[in-house]
């Protein structure tokens, strides 16, 4: 076994640290999802009222925008300077190196996730607060989901010329499913009359869904990666 | 194999597809749908012909990925654009349907959400293949297993998010004189679906064998 | 542990192997045995096949055909194990340049599960002569460090198979002259070495054995002077020229156009 966390561990220790030092991803990715957030509120806030309904929209849309960037950046990561190879040559179970990448990334994410929630609650004026731990879940389950797809798209295309174009034309489509539950869940607490019954519908769906993702992530990691 | 079973196919699909018209106009006209509930006869076969061949992109990437068998590459391939061809003839016929039912060409109901999103899913794989370079097929085989889990969680969170579509529990409900020729068309389809899958697998079959040759004539 | 339940061997015999691309053949019925303590030298234009016969080596590629065995096993029979016994050093150095020169052995280090790492580490660095760059970013440094410091990286779990891939290329002299010093001792320290180079020159006399893949073929070179003389005339003999004298001979008298196939 090697330890399978030990190296899921040791993958995501070393990114963080290359993170800490260029701090490229975390930068880029948070000016990306403000932009978005702010293109967003001039198109649908109108006489410092914002459309009806939009935020829990515009929020999974920041989210969902600004993290195909930053899986894009991922593995681009690894690519350069060939560092990739030397993590597939090393005696390790391979889906630790995903596992270790995912969790980097879901780290990442939740910084932006936290900037981009407030954002849109300020500017849409959204009752986002008002169940926090219940959008805290869907946050947490929806990046989860969208990640551990992301995540793997992200490193079978490295090899890919025509990468920056697939990821996300490989990962909307599968992840819409994450969209939809999220940006439901949301609207059922925000919506005047929260329902909540509702948003723990959707967390649970998130929960399936992300199980059997990430456990096929897991599962075609090793052989989509093999030549 | 395929050679073989090709022309059985073919011919009895042919068959039924023949016959079918005639099956369908004699069925009884229904109140208040009128002449285009008959739509239904190509419209639901088309949507089942799509997730047989969904169910089987899914089953032959899974071997492609873990045994490397050449054949199931084939089979998904073929799978994947015949999946996206019955996807289209269904997300044609349901406007049809639509704009009587509803009065409206479209409707984000739930069905034709997830009829949508499983058609992009099919268009991102068939991309992946064209524009993936070398070894996209090993990333088309995750895409496809993707693609095949993904159709229960489409299924209900469409379903719970909207509804406005007749349920196919109405299927096995139906009065016998709408039921035959339904289930004619369905069969119809099905065998289809087969015998186009066949040939389309026994063309990328040619083609490996194309490449063997091609690999062989480089030799020397 | 991995490298406890090491899976060592003494050989790693090539046996008619094949890779295809789609309808490019990038290797084409290759054969070669290489033995501990051997330093073989895999000579050839670009785009003839080294370096994805080098991924074949390092079990990062499947052949399309034949085998690729380590003593006895192959690489999908032995797995993560075999692995621990492989080095590759790559044309791209596979080093994170936003990490120390410590950081990145460190984290290799922890990948192979290595007992002692911070010995091993200190001693590595040592004879990278990094010792006193060790907590430097890699970024600045120059690519005879780097390239030194990638050396050790692909050493530090002393791998029982080495692959460089062009590892003479940017270095200058003394550099150079260091990494045949190491090769040396690698070669005495019995391991299989087998090197992707195009500096003739410079490999000279070091290598054990040199084969040429020109076109996914591979041939013996020929023992006549020097290597540079060597790897000419056998690439003449199998090159262009080569072949139409050679197919003409075997087509000689039979009508019609002789077709030559594309490159």
């Amino acid at each position: 076994m090697n330890g399978f966390f030990r190296v899921a561990w040791l993958v995501m220790r070393k990114d963080l640290r290359v993170e800490s030092r260029s701090r490229e991803m975390l930068f880029t990715t948070l000016f990306f999802a403000v932009s978005c957030v702010l293109v967003f509120s001039f198109s649908f806030v109108r006489g410092g009222q914002a459309v009806d309904g939009a935020a829990p929209g515009i929020l999974w849309i920041a989210i969902a925008f600004s993290g195909t960037l930053a899986l894009g950046r991922a593995f681009e990561r690894e690519r350069q300077h060939d560092a990739l190879r030397g993590l597939m040559l090393a005696p390790v179970d391979r889906p630790a190196i995903y596992l270790g990448k995912l969790f980097g990334l879901l780290l990442l994410l939740a910084a932006v996730e936290a900037v981009v929630v407030v954002m849109v609650a300020f500017l849409f004026q959204a009752p986002l607060f008002r169940h926090g731990w219940m959008l805290l879940a869907l946050l947490v389950l929806g990046t989860i989901g969208f990640a551990s797809v992301g995540t793997l798209f992200s490193a079978m295309l490295v090899r890919t010329t025509s990468r920056a174009v697939l990821l996300p034309i490989l990962l909307y489509p599968v992840t819409i499913p994450v969209l939809i539950m999220g940006v439901s869940g949301t609207a059922a607490l925000v919506q005047p009359e929260p329902d909540l019954a509702m948003a723990r519908l959707w967390i649970t769906l998130l929960m399936f869904f992300d199980v059997v993702f990430l456990v096929l992530a897991l599962w075609t990691f090793e052989p989509v990666m093999t030549e | 194999m395929n050679k073989r079973v090709f022309p059985v196919l073919a011919a009895v699909s042919l068959l039924v597809f023949v016959s079918a018209p005639i099956i369908i106009v004699r069925a009884p006209y229904e109140s208040t749908m009128g002449l285009v509930q008959k739509i239904f006869y190509f419209h639901f076969p088309s949507w089942m012909a799509m997730f047989l061949s969904v169910f089987i992109l899914g089953i032959a990437s899974v071997f492609y990925l873990f045994r490397r068998t050449p054949a199931a590459d084939r089979l998904a391939v073929s799978a994947a654009e015949l999946a996206a061809i019955f996807g289209l003839m269904g997300l044609i016929t349901g406007p049809l349907w639509g704009i009587k039912a509803w009065g409206v060409w479209w409707q984000w109901d739930a069905r034709l959400t997830m009829a949508v999103i499983l058609e992009l899913i099919l268009a991102a794989y068939l991309l992946l293949r064209q524009y993936g370079g070398a070894g996209s097929d090993r990333l088309a085989a995750g895409l496809g297993i993707f693609a095949m889990a993904n159709v229960p969680f489409l299924y209900v969170s469409t379903e719970i998010w909207r509804t406005v579509h007749p349920r196919t529990s109405v299927v096995p409900t139906l009065p016998v004189d709408f039921g035959v020729p339904l289930w004619w068309s369905f069969g119809g389809f099905i065998v289809l679906c087969l015998a186009l899958l066949s040939a389309r697998s026994r063309l990328e079959e040619q083609r490996a064998t194309l490449d063997r040759l091609y690999l062989a004539l480089e030799e020397d | 542990m991995a490298a406890s339940e090491t899976s060592d061997f003494e050989q790693v015999t090539v046996s008619d192997v094949s890779r295809s691309y789609g309808r490019r053949r990038a290797l084409a019925h290759v054969s070669l045995t290489c033995s501990a303590g051997q330093i073989i030298g895999l000579l050839g234009p670009n785009g003839a096949g080294k370096s994805t016969l080098l991924g074949l080596l390092s079990t990062l590629t499947e052949p399309s055909g034949g085998k690729v065995r380590f003593g006895d096993r192959t690489a999908r029979q032995a797995g993560a194990a075999l692995r621990a016994q492989v080095g590759f050093l790559s044309h791209d150095l596979q080093l994170y340049p936003e990490l120390s020169a410590r950081e990145n052995l460190e984290f290799f280090a922890g990948l192979y599960g290595l007992d002692n790492p911070a010995d091993r580490v200190l001693k590595a660095l040592t004879s990278a002569g990094l010792g006193d760059r060790a907590d430097d970013v890699v970024e600045g440094f120059s690519r005879g460090m780097r390239q030194r410091l990638a050396l050790e990286r692909t050493l530090l779990h002393s791998p029982r198979l080495v692959l460089f891939d062009e590892p003479f290329t940017g270095l200058d002299e003394a550099s150079s002259d260091a990494l045949l010093g190491r090769l040396g001792d690698l070669r005495a320290a019995r391991r299989i070495i087998v090197l992707a180079t195009h500096d003739l020159d410079v490999v000279d006399g070091l290598l054990d054995r040199a084969v040429l893949l020109q076109r996914g073929r591979l041939r013996e070179l020929g023992s006549e002077g020097t290597l540079r003389e060597r790897y000419r005339a056998t690439l003449a003999e199998g090159g262009d020229a080569g072949r139409v004298a050679r197919l003409e001979a075997s087509v000689a008298g039979a009508s019609g156009p002789s077709r030559e196939p594309r490159q």
